[in-house]
């Protein structure tokens, strides 16, 4: 789609962005110890922590992401809310008071605390940085899309806007000024998330969603199908010539058409009476993109996302404010009209066509349109694996994120600890609820891009004038500066601390480890910033779905066991931290959504047969663990020898004092 | 045997009590969210079941969130408790209690 910026949203953007930095140099004038840079001191109070804990949790994945999924998938991207949040019991019951007693800055502070143990200090290390890079990924992407709808600047501007200005932000102040961008970001997002979900419900519904009278409807035509041969078709309206048929393999049968010199992809509908207006867009082999067989600025590639029918009626809209059960039965009783994606080679051009995909909304308020999991429709076992293990990873991997993990260590005590955790579930579980209204309304009011389902949320408050548009685009962009902040300082926080202080022992002074930390956040900046540009156009709440797979299969177990079995060892530890790192990063890399998504490969069989690797790589990285604490068992007992040893001689100097 | 960091343990005396609860809390939780993943899986069907206007995908999925945030609040209040009995204070209590003394004395000042 193309996008034309108004200069009304770019000063409420900017003003937003202004407003962030601000508070930045606001704390940077207060930070100056490395424990002030990398936990804030443990000054924060519970209640503002709880709220900017929301406020890191709820990332461009949240709001983009799965705002994005429901409205092109309808209830599998909610599984993405319920699974998220569920994430939040293992952090509250399990981990977040032991963590918080444990530890000092970071995640791997807590795994070391009882074994001292240069190998946990270096895979600690390793793996933070990894999953945090993992997290970031997504969190650029979400920056790209945003500021092309916004600014109308292209993608790659997006994410470097959000690198440099999040590299100023962490370079200069760390933890607390990204605690408190937080805090006010997780506010701002609930509060306009309500207004957002409020405006969808007082809208109602249309089978031609015309976005408040402002922009037109298009309507989707059919072509008339006369007579159908092996290779070609005949047509009732003359002025459309059919000059290619593309069979493929799972049965749909596009055609390429030219009306008055234009040329644009349509598909053949089941009973091959009638051609079906798709959209599409043309790769030539120079590179060059054609939209629907025009250049871009024609605007001829439209916003889509309607019902075809409501409660099994054509033409029609409901009337006035509607409540949240009448929204949904609305939905579940109409048929939504979805779109397909198919990529299809022409010669020297790649062609990606959009189809229509009438869907009853039964369906779509269910399960199984983007996660297969009935087996009368198709899905296999490796279908539901790949189910089971994605809500697997979402429930297991939010209490072993590194940047979440660090958030611990901001306030006082385990008691504030505990607290903070639960007003982030409270905060958290509001909004979830929330972006199930968000995406449906998405999915419904005409306003989807079909190359950037990213933009779904956004995109809906544009259809409600462009100030709400604005605020809400620079609230999740602030999201997105947010989150990457407390990645960035997760991940510096792993080298200086960790790498270079624990493990290569350089004995650093308060001030070289926040410089090493400063510089560490520059590489780790520009690193997010390369890949946000390589991982362009694919779903945020997915990849972040990676993310978790990571932290849940590398870190989880350590945190876990080092929690409830005493037999745990540090050699136990780290390989079990190595295993789960290396077997869900190889089998994430190794899957058909990489080798589609990522490597672009069409038609290429990826060695993988599931997306999420969590419910093979959380086990086994489990088992290692204690197969290896129970080969090592000396090793406790050798250090809890020298631990008395300490302990004596401890106690021997104090007496003598 | 020696734990390291126990000393710290050791100074909330609730901890064993907390530890315990959230355990069973979160087996209570996980059997629910357990319950959510298997109908998916094995009764797919089940899942767009009428209930009232919704169905049970919908009564489900808001139910796992809605009842995480009790159980967190249920969770809080037992906890909160226990630290009582224990004698624990709050030592965040302390630190804004010392503040505000420490504003009045400026203010009296």
């Amino acid at each position: 789609m193309n996008y034309v910026s108004s200069p009304w949203a770019v000063g409420i953007f900017i003003f937003f962005i202004m407003a962030v930095l601000a508070i930045s140099y606001h704390f940077a004038r207060k930070t100056k110890s490395a424990s002030g840079y990398f936990a804030a001191g443990g000054s924060i109070h519970w209640s503002v922590n709880g709220v900017a804990f929301a406020g890191d949790y709820l990332s461009a994945a949240s709001f983009l992401g799965i705002c994005g999924m429901i409205a092109m998938s309808g209830y599998d991207g909610f599984l993405y809310s319920i699974g998220y949040l569920a994430g939040w019991m293992v952090a509250l019951f399990v981990v977040a008071e032991p963590m918080k007693r444990l530890g000092k800055f970071t995640f791997t502070d807590a795994l070391d605390s009882k074994f001292k143990s240069k190998g946990i200090r270096l895979v600690g290390a390793i793996s933070t940085l990894l999953i945090s890079i993992f997290y970031l990924i997504p969190q650029m992407v979400g920056a790209g899309s945003l500021v092309t709808p916004l600014l109308g600047l292209p993608h790659e501007v997006g994410v470097i806007m959000v690198g440099v200005i999040v590299i100023v932000i962490v370079a200069t102040a760390g933890m607390a000024s990204t605690t408190y961008v937080q805090f006010l970001k997780g506010g701002l997002l609930i509060i306009f998330s309500l207004v957002l979900v409020f405006l969808v419900l007082s809208r109602g519904l249309s089978t031609s969603p015309d976005q408040a009278g402002n922009v037109p409807y298009h309507k989707f035509i059919t072509l008339k199908v006369t007579s159908t041969t092996e290779d070609t078709l005949q047509l009732e309206d003359k002025a459309y010539n059919v000059l290619k048929v593309f069979k493929l393999e799972d049965g749909n049968i596009f055609v390429k058409v030219s009306n008055a010199g234009i040329e644009n992809i349509w598909k053949l509908s089941d009973d091959k009476t009638i051609l079906e207006e798709a959209q599409s867009i043309t790769k030539l082999a120079n590179g060059k993109e054609l939209y629907n067989g025009e250049t871009k600025d024609k605007g001829k590639f439209y916003a889509v996302g309607n019902l075809s029918t409501i409660n099994g009626v054509e033409n029609t809209k409901t009337g006035g404010t509607m409540d949240l059960f009448t929204f949904s039965e609305t939905i579940k009783n109409s048929t939504v009209l979805r779109w397909g994606k198919e990529v299809i080679k022409d010669a020297d051009s790649i062609l990606t066509v959009y189809y229509q995909k009438p869907t009853a909304g039964r369906d779509v308020m269910g399960p199984g349109l983007k996660y297969k999991v009935d087996t009368e429709k198709g899905a296999t076992t490796n279908d539901r694996l790949n189910f089971i293990s994605l809500m697997l990873a979402l429930f297991l991997g939010t209490a072993a994120l590194p940047h979440i993990l660090i958030r611990y260590y901001t306030v006082k005590s385990a008691a504030a600890a505990r607290k903070s955790t639960i007003v982030a579930i409270i905060a958290i579980g509001l909004f979830y609820l929330l972006t199930l209204y968000m995406g449906l309304g998405a999915m419904t009011n005409g306003v989807l891009d079909l190359t950037n389902e990213n933009m779904a949320a956004p995109l809906l408050a544009k259809s409600f004038g462009i100030s709400i548009f604005a605020i809400i685009s620079a609230i999740a962009f602030a999201t997105v500066l947010g989150t990457v902040s407390g990645l960035i300082v997760a991940a510096s926080g792993a080298v200086a601390h960790d790498f270079m202080d624990n493990f290569m022992k350089l004995k650093l002074n308060d001030k070289a480890k926040v410089r090493a930390g400063k510089i560490a956040a520059l590489v780790v900046g520009f690193i997010a910033i390369i890949l946000g540009i390589l991982f362009k156009g694919m779903n945020v709440s997915f990849l972040v779905g990676w993310a978790f797979a990571l932290a849940a299969s590398a870190n989880l177990p350590a945190i876990i066991m080092i929690l409830f079995w005493k037999k745990t060892t540090a050699k136990g530890v780290i390989t079990s931290i190595i295993v789960g790192l290396v077997l869900a990063l190889g089998m994430i890399l190794l899957s058909q959504d990489t080798y589609n998504d990522v490597y672009h490969l069409v038609g290429v069989k990826a060695p993988m047969p599931i997306s999420n690797p969590a419910i093979f790589s959380v086990p086994i990285s489990f088992i290692t663990l204690v197969v290896v604490s129970l080969f090592t068992q000396k090793d406790n007992v050798k250090r809890d020898v020298e631990n008395e040893k300490l302990e004596i001689e401890e106690a021997v100097e104090t007496k003598q004092q | 045997m020696s734990h390291g960091p126990s000393a710290d343990w050791g100074k909330d005396g609730a901890a064993d009590y907390k530890s315990k609860l959230g355990v069973i809390m979160f087996c209570v939780y996980t059997i629910v969210y357990a319950g959510f993943i298997f109908i998916n899986v094995f009764e797919p069907k089940l899942m767009k079941m009428d209930i009232g206007s919704l169905n049970l995908a919908i009564v489900y999925g808001f139910g796992l969130i809605v009842f995480a945030i009790v159980l967190a609040v249920i969770y809080n209040h037992f906890c909160t408790r226990a630290e009582k009995r224990a004698g624990m204070i709050d030592e965040e209590e302390i630190a804004i209690n010392a503040n505000e003394n420490t504003d009045e004395k400026g203010a009296e000042k």
